[in-house]
């Protein structure tokens, strides 16, 4: 239950103006932030865009405490980075200086300016997972993919695909657990013991969870076969997100930061 | 009354078993309920598999409202009937409620607004309404079996296959799904075939077959079979537990029908007793 909260649990239904934005204009505009994220090199710069990060912050009408925890797993990463950014760059003026390691006044500044990116990045993905349910994030990922139709590639299949894999990642969790209580009911320990013991106790629960697996899969392809599936490329959709005014004016607002940023950048 | 299904000698084996079925026929009538029992392993689940067209008899013929189930016309035949399967998690496809009752309807390449209009009718008819948003691990196994069963009346079949759909629900979710079906074959004239171990849900039917060593055979006296504890030990078959009570009572002089009675019969039956 734990762990399938910690992938659907993340989703915070709502009605505001990020809510209500198409998935397809999303996900583009997550991918343009990054882009321009690169692009900033002063403080001015780096200070525009978290003034935009937190006004779509604000606009998401989501809890700023929800974003502090979209950040807490990647705590040691970040602190990692920034650390290596510090103590391993060169150029400017020394500060201090310790065998290989030395930090410099520029190095400093660099750790800062990595350290934004970072919240940056973190900010941006946590807006759209907890605005877009992932039913359509796939939605909004098949949109984007529909040009790769033309050389063939199976876009509607990926996306059928991707939609049932995220709707048994729940039921599987289940399973895990299940499987889990009953070798532990049998005396298996799988907390403690040596890398060698854990691979080991790992096996009997793989092997149940793997079999569980394909007979869903066997039962629920007869299953849509009888509610007249024949392939994913002839289907009609139920859910319809359209381009609508409101993904141009939010696009419009990115694009118009990114300007600002590529003239004030140095 | 004309027969919807009929089934004309046919033989059937699994790649390297020994043959379940041998020159095969039975039919079923319009608008007929009709319960299949028999042993574990005796091929009830086939007999469904094969009447939609899922696999194919080596040999014979399967008519459904006088079409013949073959490779050409698979696609009506899977639209005339609607099956509800075993597993209530193996059988929803879509994300959330209202896109699994969608998935059909999708098959059928139909228009965006219609399909919104269907999903609303059938999940209400089924009483799921109020959860079509929600997502299939937060339902128990009876509403998800709501929600196959939705999904099915959503394609306006005329035959409904119960493929022991209740066997993993608790007493209560049986029930509740079992009146839902009488519910709907009333409102919507269906033909249902429920293929079960629960004699509850079998001696709901207007008609018993019990399958044995291949053959399907009527039962020309439902209430004596149930009455008849060797034969449905033999059958594969529990025992009803008001059968049992009954059998205890008699023990104890009363003079009991010699018929089967539900729950609710009996209970009606003991408060009349002076």
């Amino acid at each position: 239950m734990i762990m399938s909260n910690f992938i659907f649990g993340r989703y915070l239904p709502g009605n505001s103006w990020i809510h209500k934005m198409s998935p397809q204009a999303k996900l583009l505009i997550s991918f343009f932030f990054v882009l321009v994220i690169f692009l900033a090199n002063n403080l001015i710069s780096y200070a525009m865009l978290i003034v935009l990060i937190l006004a779509t912050i604000v606009l998401s009408g989501i809890s700023i405490s929800f974003f502090i925890k979209g950040i807490r797993p990647l705590l040691w990463l970040i602190i990692f980075t920034v650390l290596l950014q510090i103590l391993f760059s060169s150029g400017g003026t020394p500060i201090f200086k310790w065998g290989i390691f030395s930090i410099t006044d520029q190095s400093l500044i660099n750790g800062g300016y990595i350290f934004i990116r970072f919240l940056l990045i973190i900010m941006m993905s946590t807006v759209l997972m907890l605005t877009t349910s992932p039913l359509a994030l796939a939605d909004g990922i098949q949109t984007l993919l529909k040009p790769l139709k033309r050389l063939h590639f199976p876009v509607d299949t990926l996306a059928l695909m991707l939609s049932i894999a995220l709707r048994f990642v729940p039921t599987l969790m289940d399973e895990t657990q299940t499987i889990m209580n009953a070798q532990r009911a049998r005396g298996v320990d799988f907390g403690s013991g040596s890398i060698k013991h854990r691979i080991k106790v790992a096996v009997p629960l793989l092997i149940p969870l793997f079999t569980g697996a394909i007979t869903h899969a066997e039962n629920l392809s007869t299953a849509m076969e009888a509610r007249g599936f024949t392939d994913s490329e002839h289907r009609s959709k139920y859910r319809i997100y359209k381009w609508q005014k409101r993904d141009t004016i939010s696009f419009l607002v990115y694009i118009l930061v990114a300007v600002l940023v590529i003239l004030v950048r140095k | 009354m004309k027969n919807i299904i009929e089934v004309k000698n046919i033989s059937f084996k699994y790649p390297e078993q020994s043959e379940i079925f041998k020159d095969l026929s039975f039919e079923i009538k319009r608008g007929e309920w009709t319960a299949i029992i028999g042993q574990n392993g005796s091929g009830k689940s086939t007999i469904a598999k094969l009447i939609d067209g899922l696999y194919q008899p080596m040999s014979g013929e399967i008519f459904v409202d006088d079409l013949l189930v073959n490779e050409e016309n698979i696609n009506k035949i899977h639209k005339k009937i609607g099956l509800v399967f075993q597993n209530p998690d193996d059988q929803f496809v879509g994300a959330t409620v209202e896109d699994d009752v969608a998935f059909g309807l999708e098959n059928q390449l139909m228009s965006t607004d219609e399909m919104h209009t269907i999903v609303e009718k059938s999940l209400k008819s089924v009483n799921m309404w109020e959860y079509r948003e929600r997502v299939p691990e937060s339902l128990s196994g009876g509403q998800k079996q709501r929600v196959a069963i939705a999904g099915i009346i959503a394609l306006a079949p005329q035959i409904i296959i119960l493929d022991e759909s209740t066997s993993m629900l608790d007493p209560l979710g049986r029930k509740d799904i079992i009146d839902l079906i009488y519910r709907l074959k009333q409102e919507l004239n269906l033909t249902v075939i429920s293929i079960t171990h629960d004699i509850d849900e079998a001696a709901l039917a207007d008609r018993i077959m019990i399958l044995n060593q291949g053959q399907l055979v009527e039962a020309t006296d439902p209430n004596d079979m149930f009455s008849n504890e060797d034969k449905l030990l033999e059958l594969g078959l529990d025992v009803p537990y008001t059968v049992k009570l009954m059998d205890a009572l008699r023990q104890q002089g009363l003079d009991v029908p010699h018929r089967y009675m539900d729950e609710g019969e009996l209970v009606k039956w003991i408060t009349q007793l002076k």
